[in-house]
């Protein structure tokens, strides 16, 4: 009966009051940062985006994206104001996002210095397509700070985003996404 | 007893990974909602170009766009074959536009029609947005001169004619718009009018214009335009009429095609605006194009 109550009273306090270990092992970041790269026989064409949240858990591995697809800048005013309305479609899908989880490590040691091959299984959601992919990445943890990279390709058409044929030579049907972040731990609050 | 600790062991377990993915999804909603919260989105691509077909559009260039812009109207649709529906006979004009900075532009040209040079500058004073700062109209400012450089008639050219000849006209244009959604803007365009010349399309030396504006998108990179300016009918010449234009843009990256029909063979404000003498009731139609290439002079980083 008193294991009962003590068990019973463990649950409880874990399910209204957020538990401290749990949120230590959170880390987030508010500028991320993502580029792409579209490399055609006309033109090379690039944008930054460094206003990316992510969040990632070193104890169960979730990690996701989020971004303003306004937020990429580009060199060139109006490719960028073309990319918003002719591509993306930003008024309409404002935001683009990530949702996964590291699938080859069981947990990461934010206490010691080390990097880690991951490869990330989740579903990313570009212009209002969902996708399921897997890519690879490294997570390197140097003096207590951990950061993310990642270099993986995309195809513009699994993501129902149509290059009409006039300016087919100058955006590639490939685009190279470069990721990097660098997270910060969550205290309690 | 054994039972029982194993159930309540797996509920707790089951409880402590939903509540890591709660409380992840809470994190992330809330730094979502952050972002959203701090960040003032501006209302882009409220047109396709700078101009709607003849008048202006809301939209200044980016600072240190450089655009180049060949406009022509050619001869009345009805002349028929003859002129092959007037296409025969075409004015045109050819400007060039610059984005000083993200708010301010200038631009200068010059049209076939009576010699003309223009040249304006246009500067956004309120700009549509969401989010931090919550604006629902975009406002720009346009102040624009044209001169004529018609030759004069011997007898007026004569240093005694005792005739001085007048050749400038100048414009305020306010243009108050609001893009409704992805595919419809609208806009009104307060017009007032200085012409140092009168003649008999243009009584009187200042004339106030209203314009309405807009344009409906068909696809990506295809819309509907459509601009009308209604005089003031007391201040309005008998010999002058309302000028409306239909047309559609074209959209292709750098390039934008603007196809359209008009009563007008005007391309600056004072003559399209008071000085047209075509009537959409009378087949006094015409075709023509503007086409606008941007190029990017100096690039952001």
């Amino acid at each position: 009966m008193k294991q009962k109550i003590f068990f019973l009273s463990l649950l409880l306090t874990s399910t209204f009051f957020p538990n401290k270990k749990l949120i230590a092992q959170e880390y987030f970041t508010k500028n991320g940062s993502i580029s792409f790269f579209s490399k055609a026989s006309l033109e090379n064409i690039s944008a930054d985006n460094n206003q990316v949240i992510s969040l990632l858990n070193t104890q169960s591995g979730t990690l996701r994206f989020y971004l303003l697809v306004n937020a990429f800048h580009f060199s060139k005013a109006m490719m960028e104001e073309h990319f918003n309305s002719d591509y993306m479609e930003s008024d309409k899908y404002p935001s683009a996002s990530f949702k996964g989880v590291i699938d080859n490590i069981v947990s990461i040691d934010a206490g010691k210095d080390a990097t880690y091959q991951v490869t990330v299984t989740g579903t990313l959601e570009i212009h209002g397509v969902s996708k399921g992919v897997t890519t690879a990445g490294t997570v390197t943890v140097k003096a207590g700070i951990i950061s993310a990279t990642s270099v993986f390709k995309i195809q513009l058409k699994d993501y129902n985003i149509k290059i009409p044929s006039i300016v087919v030579n100058n955006i590639a049907e490939e685009i190279e996404v470069t990721l990097n972040c660098r997270y910060q731990k969550r205290t309690s609050n | 007893m054994h039972i029982a600790k194993m159930v309540l062991l797996s509920i707790m377990l089951l409880l402590f990974k939903v509540l890591i993915a709660q409380d992840s999804a809470n994190l992330m909603m809330q730094l979502q909602k952050e972002v959203v919260r701090n960040e003032t989105v501006y209302t882009t691509a409220t047109f396709r170009s700078t101009r709607i077909i003849n008048g202006h559009s809301v939209e200044t260039l980016p600072a240190h766009v450089l655009d180049l812009r060949i406009s022509h109207r050619f001869g009345l649709v009805s002349d028929g074959i003859y002129n092959f529906f007037g296409l025969d006979n075409a004015t045109m004009r050819l400007g060039f536009d610059y984005g000083i900075t993200n708010n301010v532009m200038v631009g200068v040209g010059h049209s076939t029609y009576q010699k003309t040079y223009d040249a304006f500058v246009k500067t956004r004073l309120l700009r549509q947005s969401t989010g931090k700062k919550n604006m629902p109209l975009s406002v720009t400012f346009v102040t624009s001169a044209a001169i004529n450089s018609l030759r004069p008639a011997e007898f007026l050219a004569k240093p005694d004619s005792g005739v001085e000849i007048e050749r400038s006209s100048y414009v305020l244009q306010l243009l108050i718009t609001r893009k409704f959604s992805e595919k419809l803007s609208l806009q009104l365009m307060p017009t007032f009018i200085h012409a140092d010349n009168v003649s008999f399309t243009h009584l009187h030396h200042n004339i106030v214009a209203f314009g309405i504006g807009g344009r409906h998108r068909i696809s990506k990179r295809m819309s509907v335009n459509a601009e009308y300016y209604y005089q003031l009918p007391e201040l309005k010449a008998d010999g002058a009429h309302n000028v409306l234009s239909v047309g559609i843009d074209i959209g292709t990256g750098g390039h934008v095609f603007q196809l359209h029909f008009t009563n007008s063979i005007g391309l600056v404000e004072r003559s399209f605006i008071t000085e047209t003498t075509g009537r959409w009731d009378h087949s006094d139609v015409l075709f023509g194009f503007n086409i606008s290439r941007v190029f990017q002079l100096k690039k952001k980083h």
